[in-house]
């Protein structure tokens, strides 16, 4: 064993974590500004999701995936260019004070010591509790965008089931590749135009948005797929696999079938660095996620932490590129570091790129059916603990998500909450009561993921270029 | 049923319990699984239900293999090389746990 390894950790002004728009811009900002930049990424190749697999592009399929993917492929060429050492297929599985990182990749392990560190690791999907959504062949919408960009694969019976901008941008997608889905089943509850209007007035301010979601859904309407509306009590049937997914919509119940039923009620911030970190959180009640709590900055609340991009509050790609710019300049200039940028101007346009925001999350807030699933469903996947049993344990005196964990395993599973934490949260709220804030989130601790023993045995040194 | 739309990569052989699987240099596990039409990955630690892919991007766990016999492999996150053993993977094998 090496565990107390000869050889010393290696050391860097910046160390990013994450590689899609706001983490590859971050990166290129802080090494323009003379800082030494690790940019580290569990993926194979740089562009997170936004942006996943952007660098081998065909024509064919950037026509598919539309202007706003390629627009990603610039920022990419820039970190190409820069002096940031990029280093891919690598996970970071433990953050411990003075700043250490362990990392994990391609199956040995290193450790590098940053004196600020840039948490990019954006957002996940929220989780779309429902009877049957544990079945094999029931995937997130995000899932099908990740198959169709990084391998050109279709799942050509695809029913799309939920809400929000990504959904329909998968659907026409998946129309402009030739695969149209099978069915577009939306939850958005009736009313939430309504409820959205009064935010219409400075959404106009980012119209380019409003224009592109109209286009797109008018484009997925034209194509002649059978949409619902309104869709209520929602359920997938199946044995072994999913089979078919069935819905009450204009007072109708209908059942259309399907092995492959694609889920999306959003997207939340990725919490799982910053809760590892002790960084504090609050509730946003907007957009019905937590987040970790910045100064105009982007600096947490625990010394030389900072976040850019969604998962400091979701803003979409532009935003988060803006922001891990910002975020870079703060850190440059706590380091007397000449910027070689300005400040003002990036300030600005993260304004008015953020100006369709608040329609959007009144528009798209997650419908109730999946904020609070019906008793018998599955909550937490990876131990199968369902919301009546979460109840019940809050009836037996668990005041929050930590307490629930002991009691039911729920959270304690390989996903370590990642996907029911939200949910398991606003279950304990609802039954006792008491604000989001008051009930909390898990505890996260390391390792972040399973990490082989074999891997920790062999401790390999790291290279990062220094300036 | 899955269709690829578009073939980029060179062809790549792999097994998926015992059966040859034919992807694409590029494809992760789970993408090639997909593309071949199989949605049972493992079965859940609990109740023993088949799972397969949810996320695709390493969040949810639900795509754990053993992958050239290591056990906990996220199948959405390894990408497929000539000649991987891949099989599912059924109950709860021992792993460096976060402590509760
Ligand atoms: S499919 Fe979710 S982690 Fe692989």
């Amino acid at each position: 064993m090496t565990q107390h390894s000869p050889m010393e950790p290696t050391k860097v002004d910046v160390a990013v974590i994450g590689a899609g728009p706001a983490g590859m811009a971050a990166a290129v900002t802080a090494s323009k500004a003379g800082l030494s930049v690790a940019l580290l990424d569990e993926g194979q190749s740089l562009g997170g999701q936004i942006y996943r697999n952007i660098e081998n592009g065909t024509p064919f399929r950037d026509g598919i995936l539309g202007r706003d993917y390629v627009a990603g492929r610039t920022l990419a060429q820039s970190l190409r260019a820069s002096d940031v050492t990029y280093l891919p297929r690598t996970t970071v599985w433990n953050i411990s004070t003075d700043n250490m990182l362990d990392l994990s990749r391609d199956g040995s392990s290193s450790q590098l010591i940053a004196d600020k560190i840039i948490v990019a690791t954006g957002a996940v999907e929220r989780p779309s509790p429902m009877p049957g959504w544990t079945l094999a062949g029931v995937t997130t919408v995000g899932a099908l965008q990740i198959l169709l960009k990084a391998s050109g694969v279709v799942q050509e019976d695809a029913v799309l089931v939920g809400s929000g901008p990504l959904m329909w941008l998968v659907a026409a997608q998946m129309i402009s590749a030739g695969t149209p889905p099978k069915a577009i089943v939306e939850t958005t509850p009736k009313g939430r135009m309504a409820q959205a209007m009064p935010h219409i007035l400075q959404a106009l301010k980012g119209h380019r948005y409003l224009t592109k979601g109209l286009s797109m859904i008018r484009q997925v309407r034209g194509a002649g797929i059978p949409i619902y509306n309104a869709a209520t009590n929602v359920r997938i049937n199946g044995g072994e696999v999913a089979e078919s997914v069935t819905f009450i919509s204009k007072g109708k119940e209908h059942t259309i079938h399907s092995n492959h039923i694609a889920l999306h009620q959003g997207v939340v911030p990725n919490q799982q660095v910053t809760r590892l970190l002790r960084c504090d959180h609050k509730w946003d009640a907007s957009q019905h996620c937590f987040r970790p709590v910045l100064d105009g900055q982007g600096k947490t609340s625990v010394p030389d932490v900072y976040v850019a991009g969604d998962g400091a509050g979701i803003g979409g790609a532009k935003s988060a590129a803006l922001m891990g710019r910002l975020v870079a300049l703060a850190i440059a200039q706590e380091k007397g570091k000449a910027l070689p940028e300005r400040v003002d101007r990036l300030e600005a346009a993260l304004a008015s790129d953020g100006a369709v925001r608040p329609f959007l999350e009144a528009m798209y807030a997650p419908a109730p059916q999946f904020v609070k699933p019906a008793k018998e469903t599955i909550v937490c996947r990876c131990e199968e603990v369902t919301a009546g049993a979460i109840q019940e344990a809050v009836d037996l005196g668990a005041p929050g998500p930590n307490q629930v964990k002991s009691f039911l395993r729920s959270g304690m599973g390989p996903c370590q909450g990642r996907v029911c934490g939200l949910v398991v949260a606003s279950i304990i709220a609802e039954r006792r009561k008491a604000s989001m804030d008051e009930t909390g989130y898990y505890r996260i601790r390391p390792p972040l993921k399973p990490i082989p023993l074999s891997e920790l045995a062999n401790f390999q040194p790291l290279e990062v270029a220094q300036k | 049923m899955a269709k690829r739309i578009e073939n980029t990569g060179e062809p790549v052989q792999f097994t998926f319990d015992g059966q040859t699987v034919t992807a694409q240099s590029g494809d992760t596990v789970a993408a090639a699984l997909t593309a071949a039409g199989i949605d049972i990955l493992r079965s859940s630690v609990v109740s023993g239900a088949p799972r397969g892919v949810f996320c695709m991007m390493g969040t949810c766990f639900e795509c754990l293999v053993e992958v050239d016999g290591v056990p906990n492999r996220q199948a959405c996150q390894v990408p497929v090389t000539e000649g991987l053993t891949v099989c599912s993977q059924q109950g709860a094998p021992e792993v460096l746990e976060a402590s509760a």
